[in-house]
């Protein structure tokens, strides 16, 4: 069987040219991952817009930073894309599963130490979200080539910083910040943490320079993130 | 039958033990080579003694305590290997390397050229003994060359391993009726062979009776292919024998790479781009040549089979080993370009008396790899709901380059089980371990903390103190009696904040029946002033951050 016969080489990049012209709304999704509908419109795009870099910010204490990392990675987690935690050696893993995080598409980097640039780098090119929680201020040099890795590779970088310490030198395209946070259900002496109420405020640049706020429930007494 | 399917003539040279004798092992000790803690090679002492294929390391050494362990190295096999090629490259250019340690070539024109199979065989035999031993030295003598001649590759290895002394040829023709008493492990399918020896078929022959239609029908390709072997017939299906004149690709390197790493990096990049357009084409490769051009003007050339497709890791690996072959100065230098000016001649004009090995003597300037023999890929059957098959196994690559990095505990993921407190739920297992929880989460956990879960465990918890209204330490009684509400709290010796909610204390009394593992504690879940919450544990009088709500 002469193999030119069964296979016309230039069949292949014809097909794919068109198949390319035949979904030109896929494409358009593609480059964006869903989040969850309560946190959709305070997002500019109503979702994740791959390439960019996210900084997620607590208020003073612990007032839900890594709560909100989670709500914002967990819809596309769901739908099956690739998640990387770097440098979050405390993360819980009970509560990623409960605000809707497909654990087994999560792959946790502990401790990186020094090098966790470099892992973060090696993570973005191949995955789609890399949440990385700086452990000391970062080198603009090294910010610049994480972010621009990330354009690059169509991956979504997503900085954490704990509550009041700036370790991100650059301003990131997105920023989201938590504020105010209060728990229910706890009384003195009797009851139990039920439900947060936080403020969540998005800014940023380029499409996202308008400020958006909202009230949300972080978590919903039913377990997942609602609005007020 | 057509014409097509008939076997080519090939000899195959087999080195027994060769990964023993590479590493240069004298061969009155025993030793054995271990992948993955089980022993993939060992020496003929070391069988004596009752070492096998398969066997633990721990077994092995008891059985012979003075056993000499090596690392399996496939690198410093394949380097060893490299003169030994080269003095089989001397009868004719086309020497194919099916792993280091064997070695095949088709023998029309080199049987000719020296008379006859049986003459052939002799001469292979003692120029490729020579070069073995003097690749090994020490190693030398370890199980020496044998040879076997054959209609089809699979006859030709079988023979190599029947040969007593030195090699043993097979009468044209006379393939099937050598395979005849084999048992079907000689497939080496290994789960195929079980399944026909559950059916009763115990030897080749009879597999080979079955009628071919049959077979592929109840077995699959696979079946077919091990159908084809038994007859004596080439084990691969005729289809796209003939490449398509452009799955060539090649690279320049500037400046020369004269390490085996650098030319192995630019080597990688290679493969995956021959494989791309491999795919382009639904094709895979089977048979691939490396070729390298050094700053002296050496060409270098080396064919690599596989058995199955080769994948773009798998080619990436073997052009590695050739570079190591070619950039480690450790053979002696012989005469260069042997095999790149006799491919002109297309025959066996090589002398065999003069076994020069190739062997870089400067920087390779230029890498080529070309698909020599492709069939059409079957391609793998994706998963019912996915497009995503590409992007997982590009993910398990670079999770596999983190872990290099890092080691194997670098990358880990998270197994939610079974238990009371929020850090005994979870297990860290390795990334690409099985993920299997640490305890059954089907099972009743009464007393588990409520949900929602905290976000953050950290490992081991960070110390915490309590104090009341009147700066004293809060504390509880065997019984559960708190000493007085919490008012004060500080985290990690950090500055006090007031307690705004609190609740508590939950009692966990686990494992009261091992001593061992017996943990009495008791829990608090508290809001501080800044809107904080902690669950808090107490533990013989210790309080600690067991969890932060963040």
């Amino acid at each position: 069987m002469a193999l030119s016969q069964a296979l016309p080489r230039p069949a292949v990049p014809e097909l794919r040219e068109l198949a390319g012209r035949a979904r030109p709304i896929s494409l358009a999704r593609d480059r964006l991952l869903p989040v969850l509908p309560a946190l959709a419109d305070l997002l500019p795009e109503a979702g994740l817009r791959r390439g960019t870099t996210l900084g997620v910010t607590g208020g003073p204490g612990h007032s839900g930073a890594t709560s909100t990392a989670l709500a914002l990675v967990a819809a596309s987690s769901a739908a099956g894309t690739w998640c990387a935690a770097v440098g979050m050696p405390a993360l819980g893993a009970v509560s990623a599963a409960e605000l809707g995080v497909d654990l087994a598409h999560l792959a946790l980097v502990p401790s990186a130490g020094p090098q966790w640039a470099t892992v973060a780098a090696a993570l973005l090119d191949a995955l789609d979200i890399v949440m990385v929680q700086p452990p000391s201020l970062v080198r603009s040099a090294d910010a610049r080539r994480l972010s621009a890795r990330a354009r690059e590779r169509g991956s979504v970088l997503l900085v954490l910083e704990p509550a009041g310490r700036t370790r991100w030198p650059e301003a990131p395209r997105v920023r989201v910040r938590v504020e105010g946070g209060r728990w229910q259900g706890l009384g003195r002496g009797h009851g139990r943490l039920t439900a947060r109420q936080v403020e969540m405020v998005v800014d940023g640049r380029g499409t996202a320079s308008r400020e958006r706020r909202a009230k949300l429930w972080l978590p919903a007494p039913s377990g997942g993130v609602e609005r007020v | 039958m057509s014409k097509a399917l008939a076997a080519t003539r090939t000899l195959v040279l087999w080195c027994p033990d060769w990964a023993v004798a590479a590493a240069g092992i004298p061969p009155e000790v025993p030793a054995a080579v271990l992948m993955a803690n089980r022993v993939e090679v060992c020496s003929r002492k070391a069988r004596a003694e009752g070492v096998s294929r398969g066997l633990r390391r721990r077994e092995a050494q008891a059985r012979c305590p003075d056993l000499v362990v090596l690392e399996h190295d496939p690198g410093r096999d394949a380097r060893a290997f490299e003169p030994v090629v080269a003095a089989a490259a001397s009868f004719t250019p086309r020497v194919e390397v099916i792993r280091p340690g064997v070695c095949a070539f088709a023998t029309r024109g080199p049987s000719r050229y020296f008379g006859g199979d049986q003459a052939l065989l002799a001469q292979v035999v003692r120029t490729a003994s020579r070069a073995a031993e003097e690749a090994t030295r020490a190693g030398a003598g370890q199980g020496g060359v044998r040879v076997g001649i054959a209609d089809g590759l699979f006859a030709a290895a079988l023979a190599a391993r029947a040969a007593v002394n030195g090699g043993m040829v097979v009468p044209a023709g006379g393939s099937a009726a050598f395979l005849f008493p084999f048992p079907v492990v000689a497939l080496e399918r290994p789960e195929l062979a079980d399944l026909l020896t559950r059916l009763g078929i115990q030897t080749l022959g009879e597999l080979a009776a079955l009628p071919a239609a049959d077979v592929l029908a109840r077995f699959g390709p696979d079946g077919a292919t091990a159908h084809r072997m038994a007859r004596g017939l080439e084990d691969r299906p005729v289809s796209g024998r003939t490449p398509p004149p452009d799955l060539v690709v090649s690279r320049e390197l500037d400046p020369p790479a004269a390490r085996v790493d650098t030319a192995a990096f630019a080597a990688k990049a290679l493969a995956s781009e021959l494989h791309e357009r491999l795919q382009d084409l639904g094709l895979a490769c089977t048979r691939v040549r490396v070729e390298a051009e050094t700053d002296h003007g050496e060409r270098l050339s080396r064919l690599w089979r596989h058995h199955g497709p080769l994948t773009a890791g798998a080619m990436a690996e073997r052009v590695r080993w050739q570079l190591d072959g070619w950039l480690r100065g450790d053979v002696p230098v012989g005469s260069t370009g042997v095999t790149g000016g006799a491919g002109a001649a297309g025959g066996a004009g090589a002398a065999a008396e003069a076994p020069g090995w190739e062997e870089a003597t400067a920087g390779i300037v230029l890498l080529r790899l070309a698909a020599e023999e492709v069939v059409v890929d079957h391609g793998r059957q994706l998963g019912f709901w996915g497009g995503s098959a590409e992007g997982d196994e590009r993910a398990a690559r670079a999770l596999a380059r983190v872990q290099g990095m890092l080691g194997p505990e670098g990358v880990v993921t998270a197994v939610v089980g079974g238990g009371r407190g929020p850090g005994e739920q979870v297990r860290f297992v390795p990334w690409g371990d099985p993920r299997e929880p640490a305890r059954p989460i089907d099972s009743p956990w009464p007393g588990r903390v409520p949900a929602p879960a905290p976000t953050l465990v950290p490992s081991p918890p960070t110390r915490a103190e309590v104090a009341d209204e009147g700066w004293s330490n809060v504390r509880v009684t065997g019984r559960g009696r708190l000493s007085a509400p919490p008012a004060r709290l500080s985290v990690g010796e950090g500055q006090w904040e007031g307690v705004e909610a609190w609740a508590g204390p939950w009692p966990a009394d686990e494992r009261w029946w091992d001593r061992r593992a017996h943990r009495r504690r008791v829990r608090f879940q508290v809001v501080g002033e800044t809107g904080a919450a902690y669950l808090l544990a107490l533990e013989g009088g210790r309080w600690s951050v067991e969890a932060v709500y963040d």
